[in-house]
């Protein structure tokens, strides 16, 4: 099990800055999920974990030691990528053995190993195809297999599930979790999709702009964002977020609060306003609602009410439940959000 | 650092090919443009003095030289229009299911690897000799007057002849384009009301119009330089009735091994293709993917 | 079951009229192949003999004794692959550069040596010739392989160009990752992804030299020249023997035409530069 850690760690594209001085502790035996838009460097900073591209200035530790400027194969790391990447002209059996045999293992301890991969991944009746005749979730194992046979101090995935079917991406997701419980190994996961973070996760790294905006667990991250940009990108369905009047009753810029801590009603509350639409998921409903001046309100509520769009409701946001961000759109956290 | 490394090695890779084809263009070109500006006649050695613009003044004032202009652009233009529509109708014929597709595909494909003064000279002597070709068989045939081909028509002769090679190349590749193109938009113009021709006109034809560019670069590419079938054909006759401007240059040089002329009209001939080369990048270029 | 049958008929009749023009467009090359088996009156006859004569072999026979068919046959294999060898040592290297270590110059680099092709031959002739002629080149399948060489250069060059961009980086980098040392990487990595790619270049220049009838007709003369020249001799007058002339051509385009019908797939995307496929 190994610890990984980036010192202020930065990269530059000639006068373009894609990350800027970047602090980071990812601790042994831990699944990080580094989630965020596209652009916003994620992927980068992996491949400058993975020394597939090189550090402009700062400091990368492995367990400790100072790996800023090995090549990629000495760094003991292994990365699924999101094409796959798998070596067309080779077979599963192969494209398993590659790395065993780049390292000049014997013939007897390759066999056994991609035996082994085969076993655990389910692929022992693939072994002798070519990767052109998998489907795409054959694929991905075959690349997760590439990436188990060498026993990789880490693992790093850059969107590994990004090229799949919705129900194929949810079996290879449980999949990889149990995969990390199974061999306990410290895991870096690339993502925009911020349901793979919240489900993956031990803690999540938010990226924007190639800052950390935010580094915790799911829960500390959906519970109290340290940013509006976590509140927003966290969260399905996004966060209500409201500026303006309102917010500046609770003495912020910004005031947001979570579809469910918003209670409908058709007699009083706070707000009233316009059903536009309401999605019955039969668990949940979402209900969206046109409030004049403040925009359209998510709110999400039991499976069984009956709501339909025109209808003239009232939404009412729960006090204790609201998060205030500052201009800088950062949390504020002192005293409880009260109304002025 | 590895990536300033591997951008020298790039550099050296790929400079023996830049270098060469840079020599390979610049240097003879620059000695065509020295022989245009002086009196050089490989017969009469007697040193080579300096004629300015004579060299172009007499290569432009060449009673061929219009008609070389002419017949180029002629060559060109009729063969692209044999080839590109033929071409599409006969790209859209082998893409409909028929019995032994693989064999036609083999068939119409062939003219092109034949070698043009094979082609040429089967062309010119079994086809279109005026006693003993099969053309003549026919006119007699329908009772017509045999008419001497190459003598009479030269330039629609070689057309057809050079058609008849290129024809199977645009051919090939618009079938090429027309397998990619995806049959749920055929499908959904169907839904749409589009009849056939409507499909053809507004689904088909655009998605072609890229393989027909790029059908007509290439060609142009070659057509330009016609030479071997004049060569063993006609000679450019009668007269220069069927030079076409590579064919003149190439008379006026090993023919009355006068070079100074022949370099002026290499001149010519280069700016000339220069001019049509840079159209067709900008209309081309687009096309393909760097 | 009527919408089926008429499927059939549809099927039938598009299967007649693809043969008949098929027939029509291959014609020549048929009948070339028809009257090298005849004698030299039925090759002239009026009307045309076209399957009812006495075959005969004689014209084979003749071909290959009384002329230099396998010199010149031996000259347009050593010109052709020679050419596209040479060619290909060069062009690799370049295109390998261009494809992997893309700059702001490589679009530049390689419409440049598109625009090198375009020039007409015949604006370089003239010094071409004078140069062989001084370096004792003219007339040398030496001076023809390098000319072929170059004048194929930029073609060889984009295809494999097309060729080398569709390796994907990633499979690059996860070789990288994998622990695969740069030799080794071009050894199980890249060398058999980018072979096809390779041969078909290969094959494809080969034929493209194999044809190439404006420098192998002005550079050489009877001895060194390739069978385009070889059979360019027979345009004189007395060389008008149909039957003759036929079974030469027959015997210059059949290896070319078989290799071409290998190579059917290849031509499509390596001619057009990728750009159809």
């Amino acid at each position: 099990m190994t610890s990984i850690a980036l010192k202020n760690v930065s990269k530059r594209y000639g006068a373009h800055e894609v990350i800027p001085g970047l602090d980071l502790e990812i601790e042994a035996g831990e699944l990080v999920v580094f989630v965020g838009p596209s652009g916003c460097g994620k992927s980068t900073l992996l491949r400058l974990i993975a020394g597939l591209e090189d550090v402009s200035s700062g400091q990368l530790l492995i367990d400790g030691r100072d790996a800023t400027r090995l090549p990629p194969a000495q760094r003991g790391l292994s990365m699924v990528f999101q094409s796959y990447a798998l070596y067309p002209h080779m077979s599963v059996r192969d494209n398993i053995a590659f790395p065993l045999k780049m390292a000049r293992r014997s013939k007897s301890v390759i066999e056994r190993k991609v035996n082994d991969a085969a076993r655990v991944l389910n692929l022992q009746e693939y072994l002798d195809r070519k990767p052109r005749e998998l489907s795409g979730g054959q694929r991905q194992r075959v690349a997760i297999g590439r990436a188990i046979v060498r026993e990789p101090v880490a693992f790093l995935f850059d969107e590994p599930l990004s090229n799949l079917d919705a129900a194929l991406r949810v079996n290879m997701r449980m999949e990889i979790a149990g995969l990390h419980q199974q061999l306990g190994a410290t895991m870096i996961y690339v993502t925009h999709d911020q349901v793979e973070a919240m489900t993956l996760a031990d803690r999540i790294v938010v990226l924007n702009a190639g800052r950390v905006e935010q580094v915790g667990t799911p829960l500390e991250l959906y519970r109290s964002p340290a940013t509006l940009f976590v509140a927003g990108f966290i969260g399905s369905p996004r966060m209500n977020l409201l500026g303006g009047f309102e917010a500046r009753q609770y003495g912020a810029a910004t005031i947001g609060i979570r579809p469910e801590h918003v209670a409908l009603s058709s007699s009083e509350g706070r707000w009233r306003g316009k059903v536009s639409l309401a999605e019955h998921l039969g668990s949940d409903t979402f209900v969206y609602v046109d409030v004049d001046g403040l925009g359209t309100i998510t709110v999400r509520t039991t499976g069984d009410v009956d709501v339909r769009p025109g209808d003239s409701l009232w939404v009412t946001p729960e006090e204790t439940c609201l998060h205030r961000f500052d201009e800088h759109g950062r949390a504020i956290r002192q005293g409880p959000p009260q109304r002025h | 650092m590895a990536s300033i490394h591997s951008r020298a090695t790039a550099r050296l890779m790929l400079s023996p090919a830049v270098i060469l084809l840079l020599v390979w263009m610049a240097a003879p070109l620059v000695m065509t443009l020295w022989y245009s500006l002086h009196d050089y006649q490989l017969l009469m050695p007697r040193g080579n003095p300096f004629l300015g613009l004579e060299n172009y003044a007499y290569f432009l004032s060449d009673p061929g030289f219009l008609q070389s202009i002419g017949n180029t652009f002629m060559l060109v233009m009729g063969v692209l229009l044999i080839t590109v529509v033929c071409g599409v109708g006969l790209a859209l014929l082998l893409d409909q299911p028929m019995y032994g597709r693989g064999v036609v595909r083999v068939l119409v494909v062939a003219p092109f690897f034949v070698m043009p003064t094979v082609s040429a000279l089967v062309w010119k002597n079994m086809f279109m000799n005026p006693v003993n070709g099969l053309f003549a068989w026919m006119a007699q045939m329908f009772g017509a007057d045999a008419i001497d081909w190459l003598a009479q028509v030269p330039l629609l002769s070689l057309t057809l002849i050079v058609a008849w090679g290129w024809l199977p190349f645009a051919t090939l590749i618009l079938l090429t384009a027309l397998q990619s193109l995806d049959t749920e938009q055929k499908e959904a113009a169907e839904m749409d009301g589009a009849n056939a021709w409507a499909r053809f006109l507004h689904i088909t034809l655009p998605h072609l119009s890229r393989a027909i560019t790029v059908v007509i670069l290439i060609q142009t590419i070659f057509l330009l330089s016609l030479f071997a079938e004049i060569f063993v054909t006609t000679n450019g006759g009668p007269g220069t009735q069927s030079s076409n401007l590579a064919y003149l240059v190439y008379s006026h040089a090993l023919l009355r091994f006068d070079v100074g002329s022949a370099s002026a009209g290499g001149v010519i001939a280069v700016v000339a293709a220069n001019i049509l080369a840079l159209l067709l990048m900008r209309l081309v270029g687009k096309s393909l993917e760097v | 079951m009527t919408a089926r049958a008429t499927d059939r008929q549809r099927k039938l009749a598009f299967t007649f009229v693809a043969w008949a023009v098929a027939t029509l467009i291959f014609f020549p090359i048929l009948w070339t192949v028809l009257t090298s088996f005849k004698t030299e009156a039925d090759a002239v006859a009026i009307p045309p003999k076209f399957l009812f004569f006495d075959w005969t072999t004689d014209n084979y026979a003749e071909v290959w004794e009384r002329t230099d068919y396998l010199r010149h046959f031996r000259n347009s294999v050593i010109i052709s692959l020679g050419s596209s060898l040479i060619g290909l040592c060069i062009a690799i290297p370049a295109a390998w550069a261009l494809a992997f270590s893309p700059t702001r110059r490589t679009r530049g680099v390689l419409m440049w040596m598109l625009s090198t092709k375009m020039l007409p031959a015949v604006g370089v002739l003239v010094p071409i010739y004078l140069l062989f002629k001084r370096a004792g080149l003219l007339d040398t399948r030496t001076g023809l392989v390098i000319v072929l060489m170059l004048s194929n250069l930029p073609i060889m060059v984009w295809m494999l160009f097309t060729y080398f961009k569709e390796i994907p980086r990633d499979i690059l980098e996860a070789a990288r990752m994998d622990g695969a040392t740069p030799g080794r990487e071009l050894l199980h990595i890249l060398t058999p992804m980018a072979l096809p790619g390779i041969a078909s270049t290969l094959l494809l220049n080969v034929i493209l030299a194999w044809n190439e009838s404006f420098w192998t007709l002005n550079l050489t003369a009877a001895s060194t020249g390739p069978l385009t020249a070889f059979i360019a001799s027979f345009s004189a007058p007395e060389g008008l023997f149909y039957a003759k002339l036929s079974a030469a051509s027959t015997l210059a385009i059949a290896p070319i035409v078989i290799l071409g019908w290998l190579s059917q797939k290849q031509l499509v995307r390596g001619l057009t530069f990728g750009a159809v496929k």
